[in-house]
């Protein structure tokens, strides 16, 4: 409420948009815990199609940022599916995630959320820095550059803005704050360096899934901001196929 | 933009009777829709070499979305371009942006120095300007001494003339001008237009310039 007071204060036009994501929350998040109660009694695979989901509303919800891009949902899947699904696969492969049910899901969920904050930073960033430099965009193509050449700082720009909340959760790590999962095994009475080192762990993956995301989605979302003669279709103003 | 036919006679076409070669570049019927607006209405145009053609119209005529169809930066609706002949969707589009070379109504240059920034076409093609041929430009359009400077401390007419010398740098075959003193002061605007059709004439170019200002047509164009 605190903070929909202020952004009425501040004119931030947030109050609806936070409002709904705290209803949409709590109410996700019960019914998560309902669904999570039966499928954690089936077998083991079924881990596969809960996290596939998962990906795929990831990706529709983290398209929304790139809205003025063409192919925002394909690009929000692959970058969110090849950057989570490459660590889960990896980590559950190696022994670090124990492949039951009920640890690879709650687990991976936390790594596709990663992975879904990061794509919709990379997307929503590179999308504001190329419609604030259209004009030199274009100024560079005209002098027959490639696409890739005069895009590429605003795409580096993009990768780092996906990237510092990873950068920022580990710097501040232990100090600044007390992640959940290692709280919660502390509560739960599990050795507190034990639980540190698992909070380590999960903390790396999640970088990892946050630098490969955020990769494969700023690679891919080059794609979608030239037509095939390598003309720029997102200008200030101007939707793709404007 | 309505529809426009123009013919020209030039001392380069009468020379040109010895081996027939086709206008540099040649428009039929051009034309860009855009949501059901019409930006540009089946333009017919040719230019010959070593001609400046003047294209003049109020704003809003669609002058500016006519140039940026004839290097590309926007794909037309409608109608054809040829380069030398050669319909212009054969070439790729960083090969025929090179040949037709485009000075925007805003520089828009790049961070860094003069020389970066003269520098950056021919560093697209794999080369690099030489040292004197850079002064040479500089020095043709008034900017001896200015390689070495940071674009940030440069004025509206310096870095005009900066992104002339830019896209002159790419040796093009054609050079399109987008109302490219529109922003300056009245002074500045006539210097750097002197200035301007000084290195047009110098290197023989081909050059196509809309303006909103007939006086600025009729003192810079062949028609």
């Amino acid at each position: 409420m605190g903070v929909v007071l202020v952004a009425r204060w501040q004119a931030l036009h947030l109050e609806r948009e936070t409002f709904v994501a705290l209803a949409r929350s709590l109410v996700q998040i019960v019914a998560v815990g309902s669904v999570l109660l039966l499928l954690l009694r089936g077998p083991d695979w079924t881990s596969v199609l809960v996290l596939a989901t998962m990906m795929v509303v990831a990706a529709h919800m983290s398209a929304q940022r790139g809205r003025g891009l063409r192919g925002a949902f394909v690009v929000s899947l692959s970058g969110i599916g090849i950057g989570s699904g490459a660590v889960i696969l990896l980590m559950t492969l190696v022994g670090v995630i124990d492949p039951a049910l009920t640890s690879v899901v709650p687990v991976g969920s936390m790594l596709v959320y990663r992975a879904m904050i990061t794509n919709g930073l990379v997307l929503d960033r590179l999308e504001a820095e190329v419609r604030a430099h259209a004009g030199w965009i274009e100024a560079g193509l005209a002098l027959g550059a490639r696409p890739g050449v005069v895009v590429g700082p605003y795409v580096r720009a993009a990768v780092r803005a996906g990237l510092i909340p990873g950068i920022e959760g580990l710097r501040s790590l232990g100090i600044v704050w007390i992640p959940g999962l290692m709280a919660g095994m502390i509560l739960a009475g599990e050795d507190p360096i034990y639980a540190a080192v698992y909070q380590f762990v999960l903390m790396a993956m999640s970088y990892s899934v946050a630098g490969l995301t955020a990769v494969v989605s700023a690679y891919l979302v080059r794609g979608a901001l030239f037509s095939p003669a390598d003309q720029l279709l997102v200008r200030p103003g101007r939707t793709p196929g404007g | 933009m309505t529809a426009t036919t123009a013919t020209t006679t030039t001392a380069a076409t009468t020379a040109a009777t010895i081996a027939p070669r086709p206008p540099v570049l040649q428009t039929r019927e051009l034309g860009r829709v855009v949501g059901g607006v019409t930006l540009v209405d089946a333009v017919t145009v040719q230019v010959e070499r070593g001609e400046i053609l003047a294209i003049v119209g109020p704003s809003g005529a669609g002058k500016s979305s006519f140039l940026r169809l004839l290097n590309r930066l926007d794909e037309p609706t409608s109608g054809e371009v040829l380069l030398e002949g050669q319909n212009y969707r054969t070439i790729p589009p960083h090969e025929l942006r090179r040949r037709v070379g485009m000075v925007l109504q805003s520089p828009f240059l790049f961070p860094g120095t003069v020389a970066e920034n003269i520098q950056f076409g021919p560093r697209q093609q794999g080369s690099e300007l030489p040292a004197e041929t850079l002064y040479t430009l500089l020095e043709a359009v008034g900017l001896a001494g200015y390689a070495g400077r940071d674009v940030q401390n440069l004025s509206g007419g310096e870095a005009q003339r900066v992104s002339l010398v830019r896209t002159l740098a790419n040796r093009p075959h054609v050079l399109l001008l987008d109302e490219p003193t529109s922003a300056l002061d009245e002074a500045t605007a006539r210097s750097v237009e002197a200035l301007m059709v000084r290195a047009i004439r110098g290197q023989q170019l081909t050059a196509l310039m809309v303006t909103h200002n007939p006086d600025q047509a009729a003192r810079v164009a062949d028609r």
